[in-house]
């Protein structure tokens, strides 16, 4: 009988197996595509798959630890590139994949990962508007993150140096596209709130130009996506243009549709403040203005009040008075003198009645005896014969008393 | 004439935000109260300093860059 040969135990098989496996350089990291069935996931957390293509099918493993990193959650039927490594599971004698990172592939994945992100943010309630801060009114510091060498940076710069030069930026420079971007603006973010009261920051900008859905996919970034929601600092996104919409944009306090509009809201407009400080400045003048006036509308009714109480001003009044009676004395007086005139003439009239010319004007004569020069007023103081003296207006006749 | 409160902060230190809010505090009470003649005075006097601050703040700034550095720290862009 021949000895038996030597002989391996189960395990020392696959132990073997599983180190010829390692030791592989190829398989120690690899991209591997393939569409995606029997997805689990167990009550520790692991995540369980195959990956398979027209012919054959491997299974997949991705590990808790790796699975909470990782935005991209598959399902069945989706197709893949994962990233990993391959080796053995001994206890069941299979060699495995070992996913360490994973993206969707193909026509319209990108979307498809971003609306199964967006979906699962908005229904933990990171999108809800009660969550957004309102932003300071007057910044001292606005903390930036984006790329120093970019158009955006340079866009910034110039709105705030046109708006609201007092601000002060402190830049975060980071990547904004590629695989290592993501990890730089969550770090970013997290520095500028580190530096909050160092650096007197009131507000960040995440910032970043236009592009394409996969040069701006860091922005829809899980990561990035959380550090925004968890910043102290209110945070005002502006990525892309303004039909661009990443998840950083859904979680923002404030969405800008473009790097230059989002530093625009960041800071107060320079000719509004001025325009205020100028209404300030008139308004004072006005009310003044006219504060003034009324007191000197009081002060003058106050000199006339005193104006009127002095003993001067009463012995001004004294005199005023007499001359009021003296200008009605006067008056008056002139009216007595008109009566006693118009009384005079009237019996100045009666006077030039009775005076003997008058009486002879009017016809009368004046007879008087011319032996004695007696007037004579009765007829017995002549006889026949005597001589008379007639005298008429205009003179003396003779005359004769007749038998 | 006009007495300087003690209490109030130099003009020349206040911000734009402190000494703008400041201005409309002091309008609004020259434009509401009936302040005796020498207070209104002590308080336009007042304004018009607070408005010559924020005007010279404004005209005096320049945009200040700085940059954060690998650690963290700031340094000047």
């Amino acid at each position: 009988m021949t000895p038996a040969p030597l002989s391996l135990t189960v395990t020392q098989l696959n132990n073997y197996i599983k180190g010829l496996l390692e030791a592989d350089e190829l398989l120690r990291g690899l991209w591997l595509q393939g569409e995606v069935s029997n997805f689990t996931q167990s009550s520790a957390g692991h995540i369980y798959f195959t990956l398979k293509d027209a012919d054959s099918s491997v299974r997949c493993v991705i590990w808790r630890s790796t699975a909470s990193r990782l935005s991209y959650r598959p399902a069945h039927g989706d197709l893949v590139l994962a990233y990993g490594s391959v080796s053995v599971y001994t206890v069941q004698g299979a060699y495995q994949f070992y996913v360490t990172d994973l993206h969707p592939l193909g026509a319209g994945a990108l979307h498809v990962e971003f609306e199964r992100l967006k979906a699962r943010l908005a229904a933990e309630g990171l999108f809800e508007p009660a969550r957004k801060r309102p932003l300071p009114a007057f910044p001292r510091a606005v903390g930036v993150v984006t790329s120093p060498s970019g158009a955006a940076f340079q866009d910034i710069l110039r709105v705030l140096g046109q708006r609201w030069p007092l601000v002060r930026v402190v830049l975060a420079p980071t990547l904004v596209q590629g695989d290592e971007a993501p990890a730089q603006i969550v770090a970013a973010i997290a520095a500028l709130n580190r530096r909050r009261e160092a650096e007197q920051i009131d507000v960040l900008l995440v910032a970043r130009g236009g592009g394409s859905l996969e040069e701006l996919w860091a922005f829809n970034d899980e990561g990035v996506a959380r550090a925004i929601a968890g910043s102290a600092l209110p945070v005002i996104v502006g990525v892309g243009h303004e039909i661009d919409f990443t998840i950083a944009d859904f979680v923002a306090d404030l969405r800008a549709p473009t790097p230059t509009a989002a530093a625009a809201a960041a800071v107060p407009d320079q000719a509004e403040m001025r325009a205020r400080v100028a209404a300030g400045a008139f308004s004072l003048a006005e009310v003044l203005g006219t504060r003034l006036e009324r007191s000197r509308e009081e002060l003058g009714r106050l000199e006339q009040r005193l104006a009127r109480a002095t003993p001067a001003a009463r012995l001004a009044r004294e005199w005023q008075r007499i001359d009021d009676l003296l200008a009605r004395a006067n008056l008056a007086w002139k009216g007595r003198l008109a009566y006693w005139r118009a009384h005079v003439d009237g019996q100045a009239g009666r006077l030039r009645g009775l005076d003997p010319q008058a009486v002879l004007n009017r016809g009368y004569a004046l007879v008087s005896r011319r032996d004695t020069a007696s007037v004579v007023a009765r007829r017995d103081q002549v006889q026949a014969g005597d001589l008379l003296d007639v005298r008429v207006s205009d003179g003396v006749f003779g005359a004769m008393v007749e038998p | 004439m006009a007495q300087t409160n003690p209490a109030q902060p130099a003009v020349e230190e206040l911000s734009f935000e402190a000494a703008l809010q400041e201005l409309e505090q002091v309008v609004e009470q020259m434009e509401s109260d009936e302040l005796p003649l020498d207070q209104m005075l002590a308080l336009f006097e007042r304004g018009t300093q607070l408005a010559a601050q924020c005007s010279r703040l404004l005209d005096q700034a320049e945009l200040r860059v700085a940059q954060l550095g690998q650690g963290g720290e700031e340094t000047e862009a």
